[in-house]
């Protein structure tokens, strides 16, 4: 039978293209053992659930680099909302978790989920908006004072509204003065703290966010820091070690060295040096 | 407009590390994702195309209904097959570049499947016939028919394609975003987006737009030459 010269050409080209594709970097093919893109000798890969709001303040890009470079060991980083971390942790889908909501975090190590939970750094939530500030947040001298005024004034105000380190402190605030913010006022974008904050500056609206996230997008964005400074914005992130007695077929002598090494003199160093557009997103205190 | 597509050159030749293992992720999955599409489509469209049962109208029904199958619903229900608990768990493919293959071949298939088996149906029924009196051994014949319907074939598995390198539900649900690993074209717009670089994100979306008509004009020429 004669060669079907479309055939042959269709698989020519698709041979092509996959071995273009084959040249791009292949990840993991056995269970054990997973081979990274880069340059570096990477043993293993372990898998860190963050949130998404130190995925974009870049402190991760700048810090893990050099514990591969040290350690060998890569690190995948899947970035979601705290409560979809946690909830990754708990199926036993990652090895380590990053996160930022301290009562949470303590629920999920007394439910024995997570063995051991570190201090990693910190920095602030801090209330932004438009710079026209219809509710006089800026004039303000407590969050709580701040969200009162925003609800009255029925200002556009966006929620994350995903069980997010943010969002759960943006409802504790609400519920400690004991209201439920409902109505068009009220925005539940069920994303990311970036895309929140282009929302926001879309909308003109106010939000709340993490100095780290709002300071790596300022660039990009027309919206301002309003309110800060109140004790009950403070902003924690811990690493949280996963239980092996309950998921023993993680990689917990890897996850180990990770935790260890983010809360070591040299990552702290590089923690508190590191600036985004002259700022300085986290502190180690 | 004029601008985004200059830049979309730009970048697209600047070989910029980033958006080279964006455009490698991507096609490494697709690519992989319509071929196994097509291997399964293929002889099961021909197979589906020609046979003659009762209840195949509600198949038809079926496979159609697939072809809606929105992405974060085919992404949710790998992430259930896969997740640690689950039977497959223990392969650990979540967030990983195969799961995110086993996802868009769910995807792609029906497109494949109802495509051939359509066209199969359409074709000249003695074609097969002729080429097994022929003395062609079965797999010839099939080959035959196929062949005589290459043009839709080759359609199926470009609509196949387009589909699977263009979605993000799937890749972003059980591929996890990870850069390096599992970051697509897409996923990547999806974040840079969400990060307010909208500049960098249509850049990015204007790359996939070249490559796949690279792709389409590449297709074309192989085809028509053939004829001339």
């Amino acid at each position: 039978m004669k060669t079907n010269p479309i055939l042959t050409g269709l698989l020519a080209l698709l041979t092509a293209l996959y071995g273009a594709a084959c040249a791009a970097p292949h990840p993991q093919r056995t269970e054990s053992t997973e081979t990274g893109q880069s340059q570096r000798a990477e043993t293993v890969t372990i898998r860190l659930a963050t949130t998404t709001s130190v995925d974009n303040s870049g402190l991760l890009g700048h810090l893990l680099p050099r514990f591969t470079e040290e350690t060998g060991i890569g690190v995948d980083v899947i970035a979601v909302g705290t409560g979809r971390a946690l909830e990754l942790a708990r199926a036993g889908n990652v090895d380590i978790i990053l996160v930022h909501d301290p009562e949470a975090e303590e629920k999920f190590v007394s439910e024995g989920y997570g063995a051991e939970r570190r201090y990693v750094a910190r920095n602030e939530f801090v209330i932004v908006g438009p710079e026209s500030d219809p509710a006089e947040v800026h004039a303000m001298n407590s969050a709580q004072e701040a969200f009162s005024n925003i609800m009255g004034a029925q200002a556009r105000f966006i929620s994350r509204g995903d069980n997010s380190g943010t969002h759960m402190r943006e409802l504790s605030i609400w519920n400690s003065m004991g209201v439920t913010p409902q109505g068009e006022w009220y925005v539940e974008a069920g994303q990311g703290m970036g895309a929140v904050l282009t929302m926001a500056d879309e909308m003109r609206a106010y939000t709340l966010t993490d100095t780290g996230t709002f300071y790596a997008m300022a660039d990009n964005l027309d919206l301002v820091v309003l309110f800060s400074s109140d004790p009950i914005l403070d902003n924690i992130y811990s690493i949280i070690l996963l239980n092996p007695v309950i998921r023993p077929n993680l990689k917990h002598a890897e996850a180990m060295k990770l935790a260890d090494w983010i809360t070591g003199p040299e990552a702290i160093e590089m923690i508190n040096g590191f600036e985004v557009n002259g700022h300085r997103l986290f502190r180690v205190e | 407009m004029l601008q985004a597509i200059v830049d979309a050159f730009a970048l697209l030749f600047s070989l910029d590390s980033e958006v080279l293992k964006l455009i490698g992720t991507s096609f490494s999955v697709s690519v992989r994702s319509a071929a196994i599409a097509a291997l399964i489509g293929f002889p099961c469209g021909i197979w589906f195309g020609l046979s003659e049962f009762r209840g195949r109208a509600a198949v038809d029904v079926i496979l159609n209904t697939l072809l809606f199958l929105p992405t974060v619903v085919v992404g949710h229900i790998v992430y259930m097959m896969l997740t640690r608990d689950a039977p497959l768990g223990d392969y650990r493919l979540l967030f990983t570049r195969t799961a995110i293959v086993i996802g868009q071949v769910i995807l792609a298939t029906p497109i494949v499947l109802t495509m051939v088996s359509n066209s199969v149906r359409l074709a000249d029924p003695r074609i097969v016939s002729t080429a097994l009196s022929l003395g062609a051994g079965r797999l010839r014949a099939y080959l035959a028919l196929l062949g005589e319907i290459r043009g839709l074939v080759l359609l199926s598995v470009l609509a196949a394609f387009g589909r699977v390198i263009s979605e993000v539900g799937v890749s972003m649900m059980v591929g996890g975003n990870i850069y390096g690993k599992t970051r697509t074209i897409t996923t990547g717009i999806a974040l840079l987006t969400s990060q307010g670089e909208f500049a960098r994100a249509t850049a990015l979306g204007m790359v996939l737009l070249i490559l796949v008509f690279a792709i389409n004009l590449a297709v074309y020429f192989a085809t028509h030459r053939a004829r001339s």
